[in-house]
This record gives structure tokens, sequence and C-alpha cells, in this order.
């Protein structure tokens, strides 16, 4: 039924507190966006679900595990990927290649196989370009496969970071600001993009600053302020949230 | 003999200290390991032996001792300090946004260059100094403490001193924490960048000059390749202290220098220089942002 | 060029030269390198980017059309195959030092070009591959054949012991590390006299023997040489082409990203100096055999900068530019034999001058500026 748990997640640098006591859970193939003005510890909060940070205190429950201790290659190997705010390609690598590693703990085969180019190796190497094709295609990159990743447009790399993110076939995948920087055509393409993803049966758990996008795609919104979550609920109700407007729809507002 | 070491080591400590400080001071800024730093070191050395040879030539050293000293490390400073200045502008600072690793091997390469350099202009064998400093010093708890040994110490203090008094009361000084803090803030509020990481490069420089001299003086022999093994042995000073913290240099050295000549009086000194590793290894294991430097986390 | 530049380094020229060879050398040197840099930034504004693009384009031709390399490659190989007949001993030692070299080379660059992972040390490892062997055959009469795994046991075994406190450590304090382990090394074979005849070092190493015969002609160790560079490359590439190479560059790219998709950077850190060394531990042995007679001063800083300038010049990351960096690196010293006094000096400008200019290296294809080591 639910995909992920969350209940009382706090990370502290030294005095600082960036996420405190948030607790939240997001049904399986849902659409959930964490929203809140900068500095709200959104970006903490997807840290620590990866694993990149470890929480001071709280536990997060995936697929009714507990994660919350566990490095980031464990968590996407358990089924969470992520996209990043700065984009975080492997620029050097080729578009292709980019989405091929993301295969890595997937397919496996060891240094020998590599080494002797035995049968085995062939057919798994296949299989990765075929799964990491179709994650181009999914996105519509197919066409610059063997393109440096740094050579693409700015839009071209932030979809590029999606298709890497579900080529590691996850369940839950992590989409941090997909659109910032976007035009409004190239963002309705993302909106489009997040929906497909959904159809394929994956849950997305969303942190984004448009306003339309978020409630014209979420099931559900989380809402932090300084590191506290102040409210969640459907997006009709979010709006109307007196809470919600006056400490982060207000203040964006009147800048 | 416990009381020997130390004073032997502060002396070490104080000579390490002054090197470690321009390490601290470019990496602060840059991110960079100076690679070639030792090597002005050297090149101060190899100066220091030059300009006084000179002056003696000239029969200033008969006349005032006092005086063609101060004339010899005056112009060892000034040269050394053109070198960095020199040395930054050319081999780093076109480099400035080139990856990482381009800096640091442009900074080998100008160490490669300045030893061999020496090497050709001023031969492979010892070096002497033209001066001969008397053994005799104070005495005091069984202890000798030689009155060069005294110099290098006091001087090694003083120019620390200054050094504290600079960056923390002069424009300059302020400019120089606001640009290791921050470099786009820094231009930002107007600091002209450039200008500090030449700055930066010149006083590290200077007093790199002033250990060479001092260095030579003690041992009385310097030789081509004295720069890079002091150069990574005050570069350890400096990421013993922490790196980026100019305090932590000074502490640093301070206590490479105790640890070296006592390590060598009571465990080996064959493996003297190795001390300097095994330290480096174990506090970077330990706590890698060194004694006094302060941990940070990267920001995902 | 920028125009203060052009006043810079003739005065750093000059004032490098005033105390040590008088005002006159200070002058002709300011005016030399004064004009020299003018040509340069001449060529460079009028020729060289033309010229330059030109050799580019011809040799993407070459390494791309399949049918040139199809031809080229084998006529390579048999070239390298014939030469011992008709070389004079001395070219075959130079190309046997060279294929030494690349070995340590293609090793290093699995390190510092696919991982990016900066290594200071290698030659500690090359010491450590030479003196097993030295050892193991001088004082347990153990032979080349039985002893070659061992080194190359040996030498990674160490790369492991210094990558597993190391790796935590980020790009720069890395370095610094694999220094001070170098230098560690060193100290120890210069000082551990019981084991290794200190800076004496070892002598009467015996060569190589099959089925009796023994291998001790530069015929032989040429041919051995060759086999293993062969059998470097062949299995250097196809790891470099598989998941594990891929996630080597992933990490050299964006260590949190590969993580992210499931790569334990830890993990295949460690590989990659294990699998780096161990090629270190190969040529260390091929050494020690080839020259029977091992000592520290062999393996000193400047060695292992010498292997790190190999894989740099050649083009970081791309396994045919550092065997070819290797190649010409190695080659250098025997054509400035007439120079050979300035060989350093001339190293040392040249690296400068690489960085400054091609910090990609000859081949190197496109290494983005304005990026920080992921490491």
């Amino acid at each position: 039924m639910f995909v992920l748990e969350v209940s009382n997640l706090t990370k502290r640098f030294g005095g600082i507190r960036a996420v405190e006591d948030v607790g939240f859970k997001i049904r399986d193939n849902s659409i959930v966006s964490i929203i809140g003005p900068n500095g709200a510890g959104k970006t903490t909060l997807f840290n620590c679900l990866t694993g990149i940070t470890r929480p001071t205190k709280g536990n997060i429950l995936f697929t009714d595990k507990y994660i919350s201790k566990l490095p980031p290659h464990k968590t996407a190997e358990m089924g969470i990927a992520r996209t990043f705010q700065n984009i975080r390609l492997f620029s050097e690598m080729t578009v292709m290649e980019n989405v091929m590693v993301s295969q890595h703990a997937r397919v496996r085969y060891g240094l020998m196989s590599a080494i002797m180019k035995n049968n085995g190796f062939r057919k798994k190497e296949q299989t990765i370009r075929e799964k990491a094709f179709e994650y181009l295609e999914l996105v519509g990159l197919e066409e610059y496969a063997g393109d440096i990743a740094d050579s693409l447009p700015y839009g071209s790399q932030r979809r590029l970071e999606i298709a890497r993110a579900m080529a590691t076939e996850p369940k839950l995948i992590l989409l941090d600001e997909p659109t910032a920087g976007m035009n409004p055509a190239e963002t309705s393409e993302v909106m489009t993009l997040i929906k497909k993803i959904r159809e394929l049966g994956k849950t997305i758990l969303l942190i984004e600053h448009d306003m339309r996008l978020v409630m014209g795609i979420s099931n559900w919104i989380v809402v932090l302020d300084h590191g506290v979550k102040i409210a969640e609920g459907r997006p009709d109700d979010i709006k109307n949230d007196p809470l919600v407007i006056e400490a982060y729809l207000g203040r964006e507002m009147s800048h | 003999m416990l009381l020997q070491q130390l004073i032997n080591g502060l002396t070490l400590g104080g000579v390490y200290a002054l090197i470690a400080l321009g390490y601290t001071m470019v990496y602060g800024i840059l991110e960079l390991i100076n690679f070639a730093h030792g090597e002005i070191y050297m090149l101060g050395a190899y100066l220091g032996i030059i300009f006084l040879a000179f002056f003696t030539a000239a029969g200033l050293t008969a006349t005032s001792l006092p005086i063609a000293l101060f004339l010899t490390v005056l112009l060892t400073i000034i040269f050394c300090s053109a070198y960095g200045f020199a040395m930054e502008k050319t081999a780093y600072k076109p480099l400035r946004n080139a990856p990482r690793l381009s800096p640091l091997i442009s900074a080998i390469g100008v160490s490669i260059f300045l030893q061999n350099y020496v090497m050709l202009t001023q031969g492979a064998t010892d070096k002497v100094f033209p001066y001969k400093f008397s053994s005799a010093g104070f005495q005091f708890l069984n202890v000798n403490m030689t009155y060069l040994q005294a110099i290098i110490i006091a001087v090694s203090a003083l120019l620390m001193l200054l050094l504290h008094l600079f960056i923390q009361k002069t424009r300059i000084g302020k400019a120089m924490r606001a640009t290791a803090q921050d470099k786009t803030m820094a231009s930002l509020v107007g600091i002209n960048v450039d200008i500090i990481i030449s700055a930066t490069f010149v006083i590290g420089a200077g007093l790199a000059a002033v250990a060479g001299i001092m260095v030579a003086a003690y041992y009385g022999l310097v030789n081509y390749y004295i720069g890079y093994i002091a150069g990574i042995k005050a570069f350890t000073a400096a990421v013993l202290g922490g790196i980026g913290s100019i305090p932590g240099a000074m502490l640093g050295g301070i206590v490479l220098g105790l640890v070296e000549s006592i390590g060598a009086a009571y465990i080996s000194s064959e493996y003297k220089d190795a001390y300097a590793f095994i330290i480096l290894i174990i506090i970077l294991l330990i706590k890698p942002s060194g004694i006094l430097g302060k941990t940070a986390e990267e920001k995902v | 060029m920028k125009g203060n530049r052009l006043i810079v380094i003739p005065l750093f020229a000059a004032l490098l030269l005033l105390p040590f060879k008088g005002i006159q050398a200070a002058v002709i040197m300011f005016i030399t390198v004064s004009a020299g840099l003018m040509l340069i930034s001449f060529l460079r504004k009028y020729r060289i980017p033309e010229g330059f693009n030109k050799i580019k384009a011809g040799l993407q031709i070459i390494t791309e059309n399949s049918s040139i390399k199809n031809s080229i490659i084998p006529l390579m190989m048999i070239a390298f195959l014939v030469s011992p007949i008709f070389l004079k001993d001395y070219y075959l030692d130079v190309l046997i030092i060279s294929g030494i070299y690349i070995l340590l080379a293609l090793g290093l660059n699995i390190i510092v070009g696919f991982a990016g992972l900066l290594n200071l040390g290698f030659a500690a490892y090359y010491a450590i591959g030479a003196y097993a062997y030295a050892i193991a055959n001088t004082k347990f009469g153990l032979g080349f054949w039985p002893s070659l795994p061992l080194s190359a046991m040996f030498a990674a075994i160490a790369g492991l012991i210094v990558a597993v406190p190391a790796l935590r450590l980020r790009g720069d304090y890395l370095a610094i590390v694999t220094l001070g382990f170098g230098e560690i090394v060193r100290l120890v074979l210069n000082n551990w006299d019981s084991l290794t005849n200190g800076p004496n070092g070892i002598t009467e190493i015996a060569p190589p023997s099959l089925f009796g015969f023994s291998l001790g002609k530069l015929q032989h160790y040429y041919y051995i040489v060759f086999v293993f560079v062969l059998l470097s490359v062949f299995i250097i590439r196809r790891v470099e082409l598989s998941r594990i190479g891929r996630a080597w560059k992933a990490i050299r790219e964006n260590e949190i990203a590969a993580s992210s998709t499931g790569i334990n950077a830890t993990k295949y850190k460690l590989y990659a100096f294990i699998f780096g060394t161990f090629w270190a531990g190969i040529a260390g042995i091929l050494f020690a055999a080839k020259m029977r007679f091992v000592s520290p001063e062999s393996f000193t800083f400047m060695e292992s900068v010498l292997m790190l300038s190999m894989v740099i010049l050649g083009g970081i990351g791309n396994i045919y530019g550092v065997v070819a960096g290797a190649f010409i690196l190695a080659l250098l010293p025997e054509v400035l034999r007439g120079v050979h006094d300035y060989r350093m000096l001339i190293l040392g400008i040249g690296l400068v001058l690489l960085m400054l200019f091609r910090p990609q290296g000859l081949w190197g294809g496109h290494y983005r500026r304005n990026k920080k080591c992921s490491s």
C-alpha cells in the first residue's frame, strides 16, 4: 500500500536543523510533491532518503524495510532513484553510456567474463544496451545516444538525468526540481513525461517550485518550512490551507 | 637530552612553519597544492649564499656583518617574492578554471624545472654557506642553545606574529580572509581577487625565502633537492595543523619539527624523513581536517 | 596570449638568471624569451590551430576508418615482431625499457585516468614488484615464472593497503598520501639492509628461463615484454569497455551521481587501485629480470612523476594515447642524448606548457574545462 513511510526524520548540521521531525507516507504508484520556500530542507530530505546523508534521528521505511542507515548504492539497488537539483551527469561519457551505467546493479558479471568476453558477457551487454536505449526513447533522446552528455542542451540534460534514474529500474523515483530553468514548453514536456513514468507503475516524489505543475499532477502534497512539515494533503486542500498560504505562498507572492 | 632535542626541534619547526604558511595560504584561496613552493625555499637558500658571498667579496661582511646579512635577506626576499609572483601568473593563473589536476601537474612541472635549473647553474654538489656562525650560545640546564638557533626561533616567531597582525588588521589581510572563504562573494563585494592571489604568493614566497636563508646558515650546506623534501614536510605541517588555517600551519610546523628531532634521537635517525609521512597519513586518517581545521560537508 | 604574460614570462626568466649568471645573461634571456613568446603568439594566431586541426583530422581518419586501422595495426605488429632481427642491441634496449614504461603508464591510467584518483607514488608498486622478484630469486631461489604472480600480487596488496584507508580522502589529500607511501617504501628499501641490501641494491638476479633454456638475451626480453604489453592492452581495453570500466568512469565524472545509480564507489575505487598496481608489479618483475639488478635509486618520486607525465601527455583515460605518451617519454632521453643534462629541465617546462595549451593530452578527447576533480 505504502511504498515509503517516513517518521520523525531529523537532520541537523552542527547546530542547524535542516529537517526536524518530519513524517509522511507515500502510496504506491502516486505522484507526491514536496514544496516549500528555499531552505525548507527539501533537498536534505532527498539526501536522507537516498542515503547520501545519514539522518540524525528517525526512520525511513521503504517497501517495509528500514533504509535510513544504508549507503546510496544500496538504496539505489533497493529501488530508489533520483535526479539532482544541480545536474550531475557523467559529462565526459556518451548519452548512451550515462544510461548504461544505471544497469550496474541490475545486470551483473565479473572481471573474468569481461576479459574473456564469453557468451554470458555478450548477452548481458546486449541486454544493458537494449534497456538503455529503451529509456533514452522514453525521454526522447535516442537520436543523441552517441553524443557526449556535456554537449546536450540544458533541457535535454535534465531529461537525460531522468532517463538515467529510470534505468536503475526503481520503484520510487525522486525528482529534484526537474523543470528548474526550463521554458513553459519544456516544462509541459516534463509534465507529460512524469505522467508517463507513473503509467509505467512507478511512484514519484517531486520537489518543484512551479505551482501549476505541482497542483496539476500531484496526488498528494507535503509542505515544508524551515525543516518542519507544516501541512500535507490533496492539492485542493493545500491551496486553501491558511498556514501554507501564510508561510509559503504568501511570502513568495509578496516578493 | 630531551630538552636539547626540544630546542633543536623548535628551530626546525619554526622553519617548517614558515614554509607551511605559504602552502596553507595558497591552498586556502586556490585549493591548490603549490608543489613548487618548496623550490622557492631552496632558491632562497641559494640566493642567500650567492648574495652573502657577493657582499663578502665586496668586503662588506668583514666591516659590518649585520648590514651584509640584512641586505642579503632583503635581496633574497625581493627576488623570491618576484619568483612567487611570476610563477603564479605564468603557470597557475591561466589554469584557474581548469580541472583540478591541471594546476597540480603544472606545479609539479615548475618544481622539476626549478630544481634542475639550479642543478645546472650551481652544480649537483653541496654549496657551502659563506659565513660560519659560532657554536657558542646560551647554556642552561645542561643544554646548549646556539645564538643562531635563538635567532632562528626568534625570527620565525616574529614573522609569524607579523603575518598574524597583517591578516587580522590590514585591509589586504581582511580581503585575503574573505577571498579564502568565498572567492565569488569576495569579487562581488569589490575585492580584486587577482591582486589578493598575487599577494598571497608574494608573501608566501617571502616567508619561504627567509626560511631558506636560515636553513642554509644553520646547516652550512645546501643542495638543489632540499626544496622537495622540505616542501613535502612543510605541506605535512600545513595539513597537520589544518590546511587553510594560518595558526594551524604554525602549530603543525612546530609539532612536526619536535616529532622529527625527538624521533631521530630516540627511535631511529635513518627513518627521520619518514616520520613526516607517517604522521601525515595518520592525521589524514584520524582527522583529515587537521588539528585546527574545520570539517566541511559537500553540498549536493 | 594576454599582453601582460608577454612581459611577466620573460621577466621571470631574466630574474631567475640574474643572481646565478649575471646581468648580461639575464638581458639575453629576456630578449630571447620575449622574441620566442611573440613568435609563439603570432603562430598561435595564424598557423598553429590550423596545422593542429589538420593533424587531428588526419589522425581521426586513421582511427575511425576501420580499413586503414585494420591495415595499420597488423603492419605495426609485424614491424615490432621482426625488429629484433635487424635492430642494434642499443635500440632493442631502449624498446624494452619503453615497453616496461608502457605497462606502468597503463596501470597508472586505470587509477588516474579511469577512476580519476590521483596517485603520486606509483613507483612504490613498481619497486615492490621488482624487489619481490629480486628477494624471492636471490634469497629463496625462486624462478621468474613462479615469481611473476608473486610480484603482481605483492604490488596489488600494497595497492590495497594504501587504498583502504586513503580512499576516504579527497583528491589532493589522496595524492599526498600516495606520495608519502612512495617515499616510505623508498626509505624502507634504503634502510632495511638485511633484506634489501640498502642503497647498494640487489645484484645477480637470474634471468627468466623456459623449459631449461635461459632467456637472458636482449631479444628474449624484448619478446617477453612485447607479449606483456599486448596482453595488458588487450585485457585493460576489455575491462574498460565493461560495466567495471563504466563504473570507474562514472565515479570519476561524478561520485555522488555514480553511487546514486547503484555503484559502490568505495569498492570500485579499490578495484581500480588493485587492478592498476597489479600491472606495476608485472612491470617491476620485468625490470628486475632485465636489469638483473635493483636499487632504491630506480624508484624515486621523479619516476612516479615521469609515469604520471606519460599518462597525461598521451591523453588521460585513453589507452592508446597513454601507450603513445609512454613511448614518447621513454624515447625522449635517447632523442635528447645531445642535451642529456637538460632532459629534466625540458620535462618540467613541457609539463607546464602541456597543461597551459593542451591539458587533455595529445590524443585526449574533450576533457572539459571548468570542472573539479570528482573525488
